[in-house]
């Protein structure tokens, strides 16, 4: 038996600067996500200033309460459980500061970059490439330091919760460096490597599981480390909790296409897709019994204690939306909700329940244990608890009535076989009452977190912050198999390679990805609709803004083979009409109509007015006014990095083209719309950026309508 | 669709792994016994007294 016992100190300066941020950052994440939500029913509120119009900060709003908010939240709980469960300071307090600093930086970054227009467009990896970077570098300097706490661990046995966060940490840096495979075309823009289909696949593998491993993996470590502790009683099943985990680890990661549901994506991709989310089930409910049983005889404490009534309702949540997650993977299920405000509700559901309450649970429980005293008010942080609930019933119960409305209304025929709701803006115009209460939910939701703030803010003063708690352990015996040299695998995982080898795979990731990717894309870039066409320099150039205002945050760009879809937008999306399309711009959510056949709809003029003031020409509309784009100069000094960017991707423009006959055929076009204008009766230079933005959408969709398809077999 | 192959590659890399560290996990022993360290987590401050019950094992 190893006598020797060992001193040492737990590291609380990083667990505190983590936590406050974690406050102040979701915060500011909810008054964004507030602005957006209001503009929904008020679209005037963005003040008429790009910088904060919806498209724009719906990026920002999501990548604030997931990477800001949950993120700092996440490094919180971890580094203040990962150093008592491994009895052991974190290995490093650079690489803890290194993190933390990287980490805010990241944020700020976002914070500027995303108004300003600077996006990819993908979904929750919306940061342009420098900024990509900088995450990789950071995650690395996070996943070395928990590695190597955990091999300096005094004991032995590795908490279920490690387990958790080394999924967390590995995970997450494959998706990151799969999904983040760009060609740059200067600073703060670049092309997706991938194009049309397989960009969607790729983007929403990453999306699928950066929930799965960002949102939930993480927070399932934390819920089994603090809920035991603030109820001091075991897990009700630590072997289930093993359980868990390896079926969590090995199920989610196949679920991706599921949000690709009777798009252009092949069928069998479509099938898998729902057939793993559906067996999700059974390891995320397994986990939430796991956490409510830990509470059975205890439930007069949950009476009595904040910590644990948020927990509670965390982890309701948490099963809530692992039960409807893969309900609306059925792919009959998804035909209605896709779309629709209904995936809104889900997400926040997951985001405001199971993320949010258990962050504010491990921040009641932290403070007082930081600051060596009781909390200032538990009496404040139970109203907050009942203030919360209430906001998230407010969000979410008028979103999922908006979402169904919609998905109905959208499908609805009338006895003549036409549809009833033929115009869209009458089925827009039909929820936005419940937009209206949204935003009161989300406003009751916002005030309890205001008041947690004030509560801890009291509790620190009223305490003495620890800067290191002090605590002893024996160090750790090597076990016999080592002694004995038994299992040299095991000597192998305990020594130091495992730094390089998790230096190793984000290097074998990044070379292989590079190498890997221009072999299989490129040469698949052939057309099989032979009617395809890359865009032209003006067009490039027009969808460049379509992208900078994060018009994919309304309009979908894909329309699903149903009759109600193809008789109100046109034929239906094929894989071939999207070969050209770096990054693709499908979208996820329709607050206005599709726009995949938008091309030839309606008149220049009209999108002119339309973009001036949408109120103008559809009466009701939500959608922002654009004006600005009526007066901005279009910048045609990045048209050469831009052609050549995305021809190195694949797209066959002929070489030479961007250095001389892009810039004239860019100005022709120009003409023949501003020409059109005038037809329309509109005055418009040729150098403003609307008259790129319209040929764009005239652009869309047009190439199958204009002649037969041919489609190839492959 | 050749980028499946690059998803499932990544994906498998990912699995392989976690295989890997299931492997080692099992033949060090660390499920060994799967009541203990449930208990372990609730007592590893015993000089914090401030702000929560003191904790005992039955």
């Amino acid at each position: 038996m190893n006598t020797n016992i060992e001193t040492f100190k737990y590291d609380n300066r990083i667990v505190r600067a983590f936590a406050i941020v974690t406050v102040i950052w979701g915060i500011v994440g909810m008054l964004v996500g507030l602005l957006a939500a209001v503009q929904l029913f008020f679209p005037e509120a963005n003040l008429n200033f790009q910088f904060i119009t919806f498209g724009r900060i719906r990026p920002l709003h999501t990548n604030a309460v997931i990477f800001a908010f949950v993120g700092n939240g996440m490094f919180m709980g971890i580094y203040y459980s990962l150093q008592r469960l491994c009895k052991a300071r974190m290995y490093s307090d650079f690489l803890s500061w290194f993190n933390f600093w990287g980490w805010q930086a990241i944020i700020v970054g976002a914070a500027v970059t995303l108004p300003l227009g600077y996006t990819t467009s993908k979904e929750y990896a919306e940061l342009e490439w420098p900024i990509k970077v900088a995450i990789a570098i950071v995650w690395v300097a996070f996943t070395v330091n928990m590695f190597g706490t955990i091999l300096k661990r005094r004991e032995k046995h590795m908490y279920v919760a490690i387990w958790f966060y080394i999924a967390t940490a590995l995970t997450v840096a494959v998706l990151h460096i799969t999904n983040s495979m760009t060609m740059p075309a200067g600073w703060f823009k670049s092309y997706s490597m991938y194009a049309g289909v397989q960009d969607a696949l790729v983007q929403w593998w990453y999306g699928h599981n950066a929930v799965a491993f960002f949102l939930t993996t993480p927070y399932l470590g934390l819920m089994y480390y603090f809920l035991p502790k603030a109820a001091n009683r075991p897990i009700f099943s630590y072997r289930l909790s093993i359980i868990h985990f390896w079926a969590l680890v090995f199920l989610y990661i196949w679920a991706g296409p599921h949000h690709l549901l009777y798009t252009a994506l092949p069928d069998w991709a479509q099938s898998l897709g729902m057939v793993f989310s559906l067996m999700l089930i059974a390891p995320s409910w397994g986990g939430m019994l796991n956490g409510l049983l830990t509470l059975r005889g205890a439930w007069d404490k949950v009476r009595q204690d904040p910590v644990l009534k948020f927990m509670v309702a965390a982890v309701t949540a948490y099963g809530m939306a692992t039960l409807e997650g893969p309900l609306m993977a059925i792919k009959t299920v998804n035909s209605l909700s896709h779309y629709t405000d209904w995936t809104i509700a889900h997400a926040h559901g997951g985001a405001l329940g199971w993320n949010g309450f258990l962050t504010f649970s491990m921040l009641y429980y932290l403070f007082p244990r930081l600051y060596k005293t009781e909390l200032w008010s538990t009496k404040m942080a139970n109203y907050h608890f009942w203030l919360g609930l209430l906001g998230m019933i407010f969000y979410i119960v008028p979103i999922y009535v908006a979402g169904i409305t919609e998905g109905l209304m959208w499908k609805q025929f009338n006895k003549d076989g036409f549809l009833q709701y033929p115009n869209f803006l009458e089925t827009i115009v039909q929820v936005v009452p419940m937009f209206r209460l949204r935003a009161i939910g989300g406003t009751l939701y916002l005030t309890g977190v205001f008041m947690m703030a004030y509560n801890l803010y009291r509790t620190a003063k009223a305490g003495k912050f620890e800067p290191d708690t002090e605590a002893q352990a024996a160090a750790l015996e090597k076990g016999p198999e080592i002694a004995h040299g038994k299992y040299s695998f095991h000597r192998f995982l305990e020594g130091k390679p495992m730094f390089f080898t998790v230096l190793a795979i984000v290097a074998v990731l990044v070379g292989g990805m590079v190498e890997i990717i221009p072999m299989f894309l490129i040469r698949e870039n052939v057309p099989i609709i032979a009617s395809v066409k890359p865009y032209s320099p003006l067009e490039v150039l027009g969808r460049d803004i379509y992208i900078r205002e994060g018009c994919l945050g309304c309009h979908s760009q894909m329309i699903r083979p149903f009759r109600s879809e193809t008789e109100r937008y046109g034929d239906y999306s094929k894989a071939g009409e999207f070969v050209y399309d770096h990054p693709f711009l499908w979208g996820s959510e329709r607050k206005g109509p599709d726009l995949a056949r938008e091309g030839g709809k309606y008149p220049d003029a009209w999108h002119y007015n339309h973009m001036d003031d949408p109120r103008s020409t559809s009466p009701g509309s939500i959608m922002p006014r654009y004006s600005w784009l009526l007066t901005q100069p279009l910048e045609t000094d990045a048209l050469p990095s831009r052609l050549g960017a995305l021809r190195r991707v694949g797209v066959p423009y002929p070489a030479g083209y961007e250095n001389g006959p892009a810039q004239k055929d860019l100005q022709a076009q120009a003409l023949k719309i501003v020409g059109d204008l005038k037809l329309g009766s509109v005055n418009c230079e040729t150098n403003k950026e609307i008259v790129a933005l319209i040929a764009y959408l005239q652009r869309l969709g047009t190439d199958i309508k204009s002649a037969p398809v041919t489609t190839a077999a492959k | 669709m050749s980028v499946v192959i690059i998803l499932i590659l990544a994906s498998l890399l990912v699995g392989l792994v976690f295989v890997v560290a299931f492997i080692w996990s099992v033949r060090s022993g660390q499920y060994e016994d799967t009541t203990t360290p449930s208990l372990r987590i609730l007592v590893d401050e015993p000089q914090n007294k401030i702000g929560e019950t003191k904790t005992t094992l039955k």
